[in-house]
């Protein structure tokens, strides 16, 4: 064991690419990163929202023990996150390595959210992570860049076969994994991609897949899942069902039905804006060029927005890449998010002055020409 | 029979047997809870018949092991804990088919435990002992530093961080073999 002063987060990590912008792999010009996550639970355990603290704190330590004692410890770090700083937890929700309900905790009987114990273990190559008392005791999940369902699955099933070496999870016969919440019964198994789709946004097409995919029982949501908005023209699609399908089937309608068409979609989108539709392609580009490289305040939304048209005008060569290329704008879509700002200017600022630091930091890195 | 203390009927009946002579009480429920010392097995006992009682009456319908309600599951869409799905089976299938397009039952993969005979539910072997030894020492933790038993506390916290763990507040307790990026 090291310095107990340090945590995941307290290195310079954040200020490197982190997977799901990392560009790379398969159709990378459209599918930001792939994901897949696993639940379960240990049996003979309450499920965590109707656990008390002390139940809580049980499978916590089972979980931590079966991790970090375990086949997975050299590759993991561990953070309790009842005890790391709000600014450390935020991080790790940006670089989506946690997902918010984890960040803010859960009140239970006997404890308030914040101090809700909780944890995760992330991998360092920050593929891998484990959440554990989220809504589930663990939720098992890995990212790749690119379009990669089968490795992220891959992986995840290797994790819980070592979880498993100490841990007994519940399970039924006829129900399979049991979850808290019964839409994720069965194999527990949710596979996401994160796809940038700003071409069939300004073609206005973004409904009809958004249609297309609901009626394959696939949902469609935001940058952050669950009820958010798609910020940056980020949308992340996963399967909505868990029971009845072997993981193998899951990942296969994923991978051969519904992706390839949205990815044709975006590009055949893109091609029309870049030859029929081209001033009005290019003038879009420009002014999203103009406000980062110009505007005195700015929002977390509008960087993002403006980012999505940037990353467009360079794939389509609309920005030449001497003037920017596609990791600087990866690096800024990570920069602009309220922690990683806070981060990297190493001060704490409140949401008026992130609006204008946010927007003094990307004039600096857009005009800058190193 | 009438209750040793008064004139009700007796309905806990105790037979002691103490250096070789058998003893025998007889007492109705409400003597029986206030009478001291009646040997603890036989309170705990009682507690318990009543409680199950009490909980069964004022919950219909609820799962054995946690004790939610079907109602209060359809009111939060949570169930409480693993028995749950047992509990509520019939009540369940027809709403998992529904959420998950006609899937039933599972297919897939299987844990290495589900072949055998279900014999102990909890996960045995070292890990349970280490969990076991984790938490009696933060009970005691917890009591040494409320008798104010600084040096004491201090051990067992140093006793604490041999297992990785922090004890609560200070710093952020973190396992660390390594930098997050290399």
């Amino acid at each position: 064991m090291s310095d107990p002063n340090q945590s995941p987060d307290a290195s310079d990590s954040w200020n490197s690419p982190t997977e799901w912008l990392r560009g790379e792999g398969e159709a990378n010009d459209v599918v930001l990163s792939s994901r897949a996550r696993l639940a379960r639970n240990i049996a003979g355990c309450p499920f965590v929202p109707r656990a008390s603290r002390a139940d809580r704190l049980r499978s916590l330590d089972a979980s931590r023990e079966a991790i970090m004692a375990g086949p997975l410890a050299s590759q993991m770090l561990w953070l309790n996150l009842h005890e790391a700083k709000i600014l450390d937890r935020q991080i790790l929700v940006e670089r989506h390595l946690i997902s918010k309900q984890l960040s803010k905790g859960r009140a239970g009987q006997g404890t308030v959210a914040t101090e809700d114990p909780r944890g995760v273990a992330v991998s360092a190559d920050e593929r891998l992570s484990i959440m554990v008392n989220e809504e589930d005791h663990l939720r098992i999940q890995s990212i790749r860049s690119g379009l990669a369902l089968a490795s992220a699955y891959r992986e995840v099933d290797e994790a819980d076969d070592a979880l498993e070496r100490s841990l007994r999870m519940a399970f039924s016969p006829r129900f399979g994994y049991l979850t808290a919440c019964p839409t994720n019964v069965g194999t527990g198994l949710r596979m996401s991609v994160m796809l940038h789709l700003p071409g069939l946004r300004l073609t206005g097409d973004i409904e009809r897949v958004k249609r297309a995919a609901a009626d394959m029982n696939l949902a469609v949501r935001g940058f952050y899942g669950e009820g958010s908005e798609a910020v940056g023209d980020l949308y992340q699609i996963s399967n909505q069902t868990t029971l009845g399908r072997t993981e193998a089937a899951i990942i296969a309608s994923l991978e051969t039905e519904i992706l390839p068409r949205v990815i044709e979609y975006e590009r055949l989108s893109r091609r029309e804006l870049t030859s029929r539709r081209r001033l009005g392609l290019e003038d879009q580009v420009w002014r999203a060029f103009g406000v980062l490289s110009s505007a005195r305040l700015l929002t977390t939304e509008e960087a993002m927005q403006c980012l999505s048209l940037l990353r467009l005008g360079v794939l389509t060569g609309v920005i030449s890449a001497d003037l920017c290329d596609v990791s600087r704008v990866h690096q800024l879509m990570l920069l602009v998010h309220p922690a990683h700002l806070q981060r990297a200017l190493g001060v704490a600022l409140d949401q008026e002055q992130r609006r204008a630091a946010r927007a003094g930091l990307v004039r600096g890195r857009l005009t800058s020409r190193a | 029979m009438k209750c040793d203390q008064c004139d009700n009927e007796a309905t806990v009946h105790e037979v002691t047997i103490t250096n070789g002579v058998k003893g025998e009480r007889h007492l109705c429920e409400r003597c029986a809870t206030s009478v001291q010392p009646m040997s603890l097995p036989i309170a705990q006992a009682i507690k318990q018949v009543v409680t199950s009682h009490a909980r069964a009456a004022m919950k219909p319908g609820s799962c054995p092991a946690c004790g939610l309600t079907f109602a209060e599951f359809k009111q939060h869409g949570l169930l409480g804990c693993p028995d749950c799905y047992a509990a509520f089976e019939s009540s369940l299938a027809p709403l998992l088919e529904r959420a998950h397009e006609g899937g039933v039952a599972h297919t897939g993969k299987r844990p290495q435990h589900a072949g055998e005979v279900q014999a102990d539910p909890r996960p045995e072997s070292a890990l349970q002992e280490r969990l076991e030894r984790l938490q009696r020492i933060r009970r005691e933790l917890e009591l040494a530093v409320k008798a104010e038993q600084y040096e004491r506390a201090a051990k067992l916290r140093d006793e604490l961080r041999t297992f990785g763990v922090e004890s609560g507040g200070g710093d952020p307790g973190t396992q660390r073999p390594g930098p997050v990026t290399e």
